[in-house]
């Protein structure tokens, strides 16, 4: 038996434990790097003409700089980023862009108009998803080069459809519109591809950061442009590693070989508040989680049905409960912190009234619906909520959950009745979501009109649509902004949809970390400011 | 050859078959779920999936022939260079706890058969039993905690600490060889210290397995006349054993330990989620939740390639230990 316990328990233990300690001492981040625990896995492009995933946005947020841009030091004001000014004529139509002098690449190329007109160009011709923020103006492969042009030592923009020009300048500011070293991207072209097969997995910004590489589901690593126009990041590098299990992240802060972590759930977060060498950082995000009904369904199409379904949400004991700390009720379609938003929740959680409602739509017992949601956490646990208050009226909902790639086909081919998803606007401008949510001109399923919420849901209002229409043209901000609120207000009333939660992330950061800027949008989520 | 050919095609059409007829869309993989339906519908033709799919699969086939694998729409480079860099993680790893297995599993099988019915018998039976039936993942994460988190003996998740990453030049993908190859021993024992938790739990695994297959193999011969022959005559307990009993076990063996290595380089995806290891195992799961075919297509073929490669070496290993196959 004792050679027995030798040969199986105490020789290896031994061999394991020799090895163990004869190992280096492991070390902690040096000083002057940065490392951040994150799920990486969306990253498939760092080509800012392409770039339209969460954590790729994030990564080309901080190696270029855009036309017009939110700095960390006042996420509220737009300011010129590459723009140093620019003059926008009477009808709003052309917007002259003066460049800021002095600003060079990472290559040492100086930035000249040459550049913004390449780069906005680019975008266009390339027609990638995002690219859409732009062509909206009226851009296409065919016009854009008469329509985008180097005047003097300035670039020179016109939009042909109406829009207000703050909205411009805003979508202006979104990811699409980073300038790219044009002599650096065209000495990598390939087939008169614009560089777009190099500038997948490189860089060719101004930005404070270089990317040093990418290796997909591994890590990327951002090298610090000691020449950046606000000098140079606080850390010479930062490390983003792909960590996709929440628990392996925690461990790796506790032991202090992460100074960030990105995705720690909720009871991880409370499991670590007590960490003297911790500290949490709470940041209101743009991220919505909403419910649809699908206005084609001959159940769901009755209004009284969809405004039913708005009482049969438990906004609070969600928010209280699973979601606490990372999800605030929200009720509007344009989220809380940003211009234009809307904060009323007039909506709480009320059977006998929901039971009204649904008795006057014709369904005094409730009927049988199935809802479909995404397979990560929350939405499931979100969708069983849901499903027990429906239950409370006499609605009988089957979950299905599945991955995202399996979720949309469905959703953008109209083919779901209760929907449980996510949406985060494209740039900060409400024109970003109300868009999407309430601008439906053609409502035949054949429109196919497949990138907006509203069509989708089948749902169509002509005296919505001609709102939205007025809100994006405005000229007047003031007035602009209350016709956005008249909107969402109007949403609440009558859409297809149940506004819910409005995303806060919740980071575990080092204690001696800090200026970590996140914003609402991963545009706006900033390195540049951090020291340790 | 033609089997090796007849596999390769029925494993490639029958990966092509699914990969279209699943609900995921591989065109939302590049475009993203926003895309208007002009975007949508262009790149529906340039990935030509209006073609019919023996059209689709041919033309895949063809490619294949050319070492062409395709490109990768989540890592944005060419398939065959993902996998050089996934797929020596996963065989690092794998030949690791597959050593294991072979040295502290076969004893520990031997000696359970040998002792059948006593406490050692029982020790490795649950043992074994506890090996093959705890779910690794929680394994994983338990280890993690203790060993990584409490102890602190050995690294965290990841192949190595992110600062030694692209000191080392990559020459055969295992980090292991690379850092012995370039005199970084620094980098070495990181390396070791990052392999030693996730390799020691699919050892365990492995350990298990081969433990229990051995002493029901061993118990089998044990049982035979010839052992008891052998005992008449005399022969010492270790030579019925080891040279009468357990050389003709060998060929069983040598099944089990290469189907157990072969599904070890299938990659353990658990294993390599809890471990942050970048494997093929996961590189295959997370191509397949993004619709991603071209790279779960040309994982398959590796995984395939190794499956028969790992059949062809254990048949040229049967004619080693057993006479009659020679003839």
């Amino acid at each position: 038996m004792r050679k027995l316990f030798r040969f199986m328990v105490a020789w290896p233990l031994a061999v394991l434990t020799a090895i163990a300690l004869s190992l280096p001492a492991l070390a902690a981040p040096p000083k002057d790097t940065f490392v951040m625990a994150k799920d990486i896995s969306d990253i498939i492009t760092l080509d800012p003409a392409e770039v339209f995933e969460f954590s790729g946005g994030e990564v080309i947020a901080n190696i270029y700089d855009k036309l017009m841009m939110f700095e960390p030091e006042n996420l509220t004001t737009l300011v010129g980023g590459v723009a140093e000014s620019w003059d926008i004529s009477a009808d709003g139509k052309t917007i002259v862009f003066a460049i800021r002098p002095g600003m060079t690449f990472h290559s040492g190329n100086p930035v000249t108009a040459a550049d913004v007109v390449y780069s906005l160009r680019r975008v266009v011709k390339l027609s990638k998803t995002p690219s859409f923020i732009i062509t909206q103006f009226g851009w296409t492969p065919e016009n854009v080069d008469s329509l985008v042009v180097v005047d003097g030592d300035k670039a020179k923009i016109t939009i042909t459809e109406e829009f207000s020009p703050a909205l411009v300048l805003n979508a202006l500011s979104a990811g699409i519109a980073s300038i790219v070293d044009m002599k650096e991207v065209m000495a990598h072209e390939v087939d008169g591809d614009m560089g777009y097969a190099w500038l997948k997995t490189n860089s060719a910004g101004s930005g404070p950061f270089v990317l040093k590489t990418w290796k997909a589901n591994e890590l990327v690593t951002l090298e610090a442009n000691p020449s950046y126009r606000h000098g140079a990041p606080g850390v010479k590098r930062v490390i983003i590693r792909h960590i996709a299990e929440p628990s392996a992240q925690r461990l790796m802060i506790e032991k202090g070989d992460v100074d960030l972590a990105r995705d720690l759930t909720p009871d991880q977060i409370v499991g670590i508040s007590g960490n003297d060498e911790l500290k949490i950082q709470a940041d209101p995000k743009a991220a919505l989680i909403y419910m649809a009904a699908n206005a084609a369904d001959p159940i769901l199409g009755n209004p009284k049905v969809a405004e039913a379904l708005r009482y049969l949400v438990d906004y609070e004991g969600m928010a209280n409960s699973f979601l606490k700390g990372q999800f605030q009720v929200h009720q509007a379609a344009w989220p809380s912190g940003l211009w234009g938003a809307y904060n009323e929740t007039p909506f709480t959680m009320n059977i006998e009234k929901a039971k009204a409602l649904l008795a006057e739509a014709g369904y005094p017992d409730g009927f049988e619906i199935r809802m479909d949601t995404l397979n990560s956490s929350p939405y499931p646990q979100i969708a069983q909520s849901v499903q027990a208050t429906l239950a409370k009226a006499g609605i009988t909902a089957s979950i299905t959950t599945a991955e995202g790639k399996t979720l949309w086909p469905m959703y953008r081919a109209q083919k779901h009745q209760l929907i449980l998803a996510q949406w985060s606007p494209d740039y900060t401008d409400p024109h970003s979501n109300i868009d999407a949510f309430a601008h439906n001109p053609d409502n035949r399923p054949e429109a196919k009109l497949t990138g907006v919420l509203a069509w989708r849901n089948a749902w169509a209002d002509d005296a919505m649509n001609a709102k939205v229409v007025a809100a994006r043209n405005e000229l007047d901000l003031g007035k602009r902004e209350m016709l956005y609120h008249e909107i969402q207000k109007d949403l609440q009333v009558s859409s297809p949809y149940v506004v819910m939660f409005q995303q806060t992330e919740q980071s575990a950061v080092r204690k001696e970390v800090d200026g970590y800027v996140s914003g609402a949008t991963f545009d706006l989520i900033f390195y540049r400011n951090i020291t340790k | 050859m033609l089997t090796l050919v007849l596999t390769f095609v029925g494993l490639t059409a029958v990966t092509f078959t699914i990969g279209r007829v699943m609900p995921a869309d591989p065109v939302l993989a590049v475009i993203g779920d926003r895309a208007p339906q002009s975007a949508y519908d262009r790149v529906y033709l340039e990935m030509g999936l209006d073609r019919p799919i023996y059209e689709q699969y041919g033309r895949y086939l063809n490619e294949l022939a050319h070492g062409d694998l395709g490109k990768s729409i989540m890592t944005s480079q060419p398939v065959l260079e993902d996998i050089k860099r996934f797929f020596p993680a996963t065989l690092e790893l794998a030949t690791i706890a597959t050593l294991m297995g072979i040295f502290i599993g076969v004893p520990m099988g031997v000696l359970a058969a040998v002792n059948q019915g006593r406490l050692i018998d029982h020790v490795v039976r649950i043992l074994g039993l506890i090996g093959y039936s705890i779910p690794v993942f929680w394994l994983g994460m338990v280890a993690l905690l203790i060993f990584y988190g409490n102890l602190g003996w050995v690294a965290g998740p990841g192949r190595i600490d992110v600062y030694y990453n692209g000191i080392v030049d990559t020459i055969t993908g295992f980090i292991l060889i690379d850092a012995a190859l370039a005199k970084e021993w620094d980098i070495f024992w990181n390396a070791v210290s990052h392999l030693i938790l996730p390799a020691t739990l699919l050892g365990a695994f492995a350990l298990a397995y081969i433990a229990r297959m051995t002493r029901s193999f061993m118990l089998d011969q044990l049982n035979q006349e010839y052992i008891l022959t052998a005992r008449v005559k005399g022969a010492g307990e270790g030579a019925v054993i080891w040279r009468h009993a357990f050389r003709n076990v060998l060929v069983q063996l040598i099944t089990i330990i290469g189907l157990t290595y072969a599904s070890l380089l299938e990659g353990s995806v658990l294993t390599e989620t809890v471990f942050s290891w970048p494997g093929i195992g996961q590189y295959i799961t997370t191509s397949l939740f993004n619709a991603d075919m071209s790279a779960v297509l040309g994982g398959t073929v590796v995984v395939g390639t190794c499956f028969v490669g790992i059949n062809m070496l254990s048949d040229m290993l049967y004619k080693l230990v057993d006479p009659r196959a020679r003839s």
